[in-house]
């Protein structure tokens, strides 16, 4: 049981915890390696809270290694946080950023704020500099229901730590142009649940089209992308029951054109 | 040269664990109760903010009585170590029985080699999937560790207060009826105590993954009534 001496405490951070256990992250690799990739996430506002998707393909190169990888998880109750880029250092990041908003409120009784909660996720993108260097690039987007304010609130990254608020929306990853540029045409202010859900699905079923790193819906398969919405409610995952007819209206839009 | 007289172990021991268990006394008791979904826990605490009763892991809770320092202390020990162990191997590892093993390692290395020992009594909680496999460890200041089923009974005036609460303990009470009983068992036949002084929190077998939840002060009535 790790126990320390009041001035060299670690305090309610988990990651500086580990540092002191030497279970830091390994800084000594040198040289590029090829690992798999995720791709296309999006984030958007509206009335309630905000909405968050993603495609579920991770690519190696030109092949497709994974069909089912969920990069939109949730981070705590009131927040989501999504990513795109090297698919290994993406996980670990998106397990240790849980872990911390989890060991943080355990520890000090109280939640943090969610300016905190992004505060902390610019850290741990400013963290993976090294590792960005070598091409293990970890680009993510948090967004969560600001319940001091009570707002909806988006986070956008880059590979330096940078933490941009933005106010409408955000897109990461290899698609990020497609699936941006069909939410930034359609997006009006204090849109109902169901336009923001219709939008996202829209701008990830656009980036699927025309980006080979992105997957749309695998109805083969049954494999849809990740939607959720986090409002004074909390992170609430959207059924595939629910997405399936959407994504099928697209599809029929397009027969008929 | 001066010699420093010579005291019997024996003798070295009882001290210290005279001196814990009064300041173990000095304070206000906690009692724990299984119920048919879970685990509940009820302390004496006339403090809002400075809490007994915490979560440490998915399924387990800790509490503590006596020195308010020396428990919490060793409440975020116990979160670093289930959280270290989670993100090591898998959130499944985790379990009540290896914590409170570390924990009375740790009381019992304080109190035979410090001078002071740790003036407090903790109570690690595991609810399990099913309810056979709940679990409740009470730890002693001197590392000593008792498994309990179901009732735990931390602090002063342990034995009067356990002794209620056996007499009216039945298995398969429902959460509202367990807060009742250790409420009861807690304030004895010749005092009432006030919502206010209340401290109680749950362990519920079918909360999600996080199975903790400190019942509010404004639920507190309700459930007393």
């Amino acid at each position: 049981m790790p126990f320390f001496e009041p001035g060299d405490d670690p305090g309610s951070s988990f990651p500086e915890l580990l540092r002191r256990l030497g279970m830091g992250p390994d800084r000594s690799t040198a040289g590029a390696v090829d690992v798999p990739h995720a791709t296309t996430c999006v984030a958007l506002r509206y009335a309630d809270g905000v909405v968050m998707a993603g495609d579920r393909r991770a690519t190696s190169g030109n092949l497709i290694s994974h069909r089912s990888m969920e990069k939109v998880v949730q981070a705590d109750r009131y927040s989501g946080v999504a990513i795109a880029g090297a698919a290994g250092p993406a996980m670990e990041m998106i397990r240790l950023f849980q872990l911390q908003l989890e060991h943080y409120e355990k520890v000090e009784g109280t939640t943090l704020s969610l300016e905190g909660k992004a505060n902390q996720l610019s850290m741990m993108v400013r963290g993976n500099l090294p590792a960005a260097m070598q091409g293990m690039v970890v680009v993510p987007l948090f967004a969560g229901w600001d319940q001091r304010r009570e707002v909806g609130r988006l986070f956008a990254y880059d590979v330096t730590g940078g933490r941009y608020e933005e106010r409408e929306y955000i897109a990461t990853g290899s698609g990020s142009l497609h699936a941006g540029t069909v939410i930034k045409v359609g997006f009006r202010t204090g849109m109902s649940r169901d336009e923001a859900i219709d939008l996202a699905v829209r701008s990830i079923w656009e980036a699927a089209d025309a980006d080979s790193a992105t997957g749309g819906p695998d109805v083969l398969r049954g494999i849809y992308p990740i939607v959720a919405t986090v409002t004074a409610d909390g992170w609430t995952p959207v059924d595939d029951d629910e997405l399936a007819p959407k994504f099928e209206t697209i599809a029929s839009e397009l027969r008929a054109r | 040269m001066s010699q420093p007289f010579y005291v019997a172990p024996e003798q070295v021991m009882k001290d210290r664990a005279d001196y814990a268990r009064k300041g173990i006394a000095r304070g206000r008791a906690l009692v724990a109760i299984r119920y048919a979904d879970g685990i509940a826990i009820v302390a004496e605490n006339p403090s809002e903010t400075l809490r007994k009763v915490s979560e440490i892991y998915d399924r387990i809770a800790f509490a503590g009585v006596g020195k308010y320092n020396e428990f919490d202390q060793l409440r975020v020990a116990g979160i670093r170590a289930a959280d270290l162990k989670g993100f090591q191997y898998s959130r499944d590892d985790v379990d009540a029985r290896s914590l409170a093993n570390q924990y009375a390692q740790i009381l019992g290395n304080i109190f035979t080699h410090e001078m002071k020992p740790l003036e407090v009594e903790i109570l690690v909680a595991e609810v399990g999937i099913e309810p056979a496999g709940d679990q409740m460890f009470h730890i002693l200041y001197d590392g000593t560790v008792m498994d309990q089923r179901d009732v735990a009974v931390l602090g002063g005036d342990a034995d009067a207060i356990s002794e209620r609460l056996r007499d009216s303990f039945e298995p398969d009470l429902d959460l509202a009826a367990a807060v009742r009983l250790g409420v009861a068992a807690l304030a004895g036949p010749d005092r009432e105590l006030p919502n206010t002084e209340l401290e109680v929190a749950a362990l519920e077998r079918r909360n999600g993954r996080r199975c903790f939840r400190r019942v509010a002060d404004v639920e507190i009535p309700q459930i007393l009534s």
